[in-house]
Formats: C-alpha cells, structure tokens, sequence
C-alpha cells in the first residue's frame, strides 16, 4: 500500500508546487519508489518545476476517462529512477476530477509506489479537496504571514472534516506544518512571525523551516526540484524535511541569524 | 545606541501585532466552521418564544457555542428592552 501525502496551504504562492517536487524528489533519492501528481487541472505547473514539460504526452485527466493508461501518463523522471511524474491536464473542465476516478488512479498507483505526493492546487474548490480526501499525511505549506496562516488553519478544519479518512472514521490524517520563505533575519527585527508563533497558533507538528533563498527561484528557472541543489540552504532544508517525515529527529536550521565572523562582517560575506 | 533601541521597543512590533490579529481572527474562524447546523435555528425559535412574552428585537439575542478542554458552553444573551 503507497502511503498518500497532500501538499496543500489554502493560499496561493506559498510554495506548494515547490514543496511537491522536492518532497517527492527526497522520497525517491531516498529509495523510495514515488509518483508526485498534479491536482491544479487547467494550470499545470508542477511539470515546469520538474523540468519534464516537453515530456508530456498524456495526463491525469486522460487516464480518469480511460483515453490512456497510467503507463502511457506518467512521465519517469530522468534524475531518479524511483520517481514518476503525472501532470495535471491544461484544457479540460475540472469536474474531470470524480473521486470514483481519482480512487481508482490511486489504487492502481498503490501496487507499484511507496509513496504518492499530491501536489494541491490553490483554494478550496473541486480540485483542492480532491487532492486532501484520499490522503494519509498532509503537509501544510505556511509562510510566516498573516493571511497564509489564517488559510492554513481553514485548511486544517477541511482536512478535519472532508477526507475519507474522516468520513470512514479512521485515524486522522498526520499533519505537519513546512513552514517556507522563513527570514531569521526579518524576525528578529520584529517584521515577521517567529516559527514558534505560527506552531503555537496552528498547533502543528513541525516538518521543516525553508528559509527564503535565491536558489528556489533559480531552481524553478532551470526545472529541478530544489532539494537537489548540494549548496543553498533551501536545498538542506527539504532534505532534513524529507529525513524528518521517514522518521529521523534532527534539529531545526535555518531559525536562527547565521551571524557572521569578523571576516564577513569587513567584507560583506 | 541605548536611547535608539528605547525608542525601537516602545512601539509593539509589527510580528507581536500579527500574531495578537491571527489568535483572535482564528479562534473565531474555528467557532464558525465547529458551529453545529442547529444554531441559527435554535436562535430563532429562542427568539420567538422570548417573544411571547417579552418584546425583543430581532439581534437582541446572542447565542454563541464556546469549547473550553471537553467542555462545550452555550452562551445566550438576550438584551431586555427598558
């Protein structure tokens, strides 16, 4: 049985596309066999982030209707043999999503995967609620800013009441909080929510603080997840994530003001 | 240095003041989505009973549904007119 993961935050532009490929990324380096799927039908991205736009041939909606099977649609990633991409249609209505069809994706997917990251689309629609119902973990994607938590903790209360883990009475689904575009810097002055604010307020388990870093934009820019950079701290930081949610206690990084040397303070380091 | 840093922390933060906003603003958002279906129309029937006897306005009556632990407290309020 693959265990279902959700990425999901509410608001948009908070780095859940971002969260998705390298969550599911870090999976598969790991040895873990992962598929990440695209749930924002009509604005697919998650295939730009992966870097296999050109690849794709045949999506989601198309092996819901049955016009492609899941071999035809998944793409493998060409960084690691564990990992499959499957896109989210760009044209199609997005009711295509029926929670018969995703059901029947997942059970399919169940056979061959560990893991299975659903990448959420913005919002509380169709789409949205699709990608949470069949999950067993959920990780909320939040940056340190009022209206991202707000949405988070709206988020929390749906994840609570509309997934099938809630309807058949199940144990819950496991909630963590990523909390992403994290400055240290910004918090000390005051400007910004300190991690433990926004943990006390959403009362979260926490996965892993990204601190805001040139190397997730410059990622996206060429098509790899960000987990893959060796050298910026976003890149540390979704590997301790990853290590983290298979079970492993590491401290938190990147909470704390790197304060410079004598060296980096004359000469700007 | 000294007298700059008194003027800096006599004003409360900009985080302090978010996080102060997203307590309330949540807890009342959580009171929204736990809010059994039965509410408003409990607070009518409320309102028309007190009625029969007393003249009230119609937002004379608050109700409100409150989790303390696992302790559930329905608050009512009722305004009386002079």
């Amino acid at each position: 049985m693959a265990r279902i993961i959700v990425v999901t935050s509410g608001k948009g532009g908070v780095g859940k596309t971002t969260t998705s490929a390298s969550i599911a990324m870090g999976l598969a380096k790991k040895g873990h066999r992962s598929a990440v799927i695209d749930f924002d039908v009509g604005l697919r991205n998650l295939d730009l982030i992966m870097g296999c736009e050109r690849r794709v041939v045949y999506d989601f909606v198309n092996v819901i209707n049955g016009e492609a099977n899941l071999n035809q649609a998944l793409i493998r990633d060409r960084r690691s043999d564990n990992l499959y991409v499957l896109p989210a249609s760009q044209t199609r209505d997005k009711l295509a999503l029926t929670q018969e069809g995703v059901g029947r994706v997942f059970e399919e997917l169940s056979e061959d995967f560990d893991y299975i990251v659903c990448d959420s689309p913005a919002g509380i629609e169709h789409g949205a609620t699709m990608a949470m119902y069949f999950a067993d973990d959920a990780i909320v994607v939040t940056n340190p800013e009022i209206a991202s938590v707000r949405d988070s903790d709206r988020m929390l209360g749906i994840l609570a009441s509309k997934s099938r883990r809630a309807e058949n009475n199940e144990e819950p689904i496991r909630e963590y909080l990523l909390l992403s575009r994290y400055s240290p810097e910004r918090v000390e002055q005051g400007e910004m929510l300190h991690v433990e604010d926004v943990q006390e307020i959403l009362a979260l388990e926490l996965l892993g603080v990204v601190p805001e870093s040139k190397t997730v934009l410059t990622a996206s820019n060429s098509g790899i997840p960000v987990i893959l950079d060796q050298e910026g701290d976003a890149g540390k930081a979704y590997r301790d994530a990853v290590e983290r949610y298979l079970g492993e206690e590491l401290p938190h990084r990147f909470i704390e003001v790197q304060k410079k040397g004598l060296f980096g303070r004359l000469f700007g380091g | 240095m000294g007298l700059l840093d008194y003027f800096r922390t006599a004003r409360k933060s900009s985080a302090a003041v978010a996080k102060e906003r997203l307590q309330i603003l949540v807890s009342h958002d959580r009171i929204d989505i736990d809010k059994p279906s039965y509410l408003p129309k409990m607070q009518k029937e409320l309102i028309a009973v007190i009625r029969k006897y007393v003249d009230i306005d119609q937002d004379a009556v608050s109700i409100r549904l409150e989790q303390k632990g696992n302790r559930e407290i329905l608050e009512l309020n009722v305004v009386l007119p002079d």
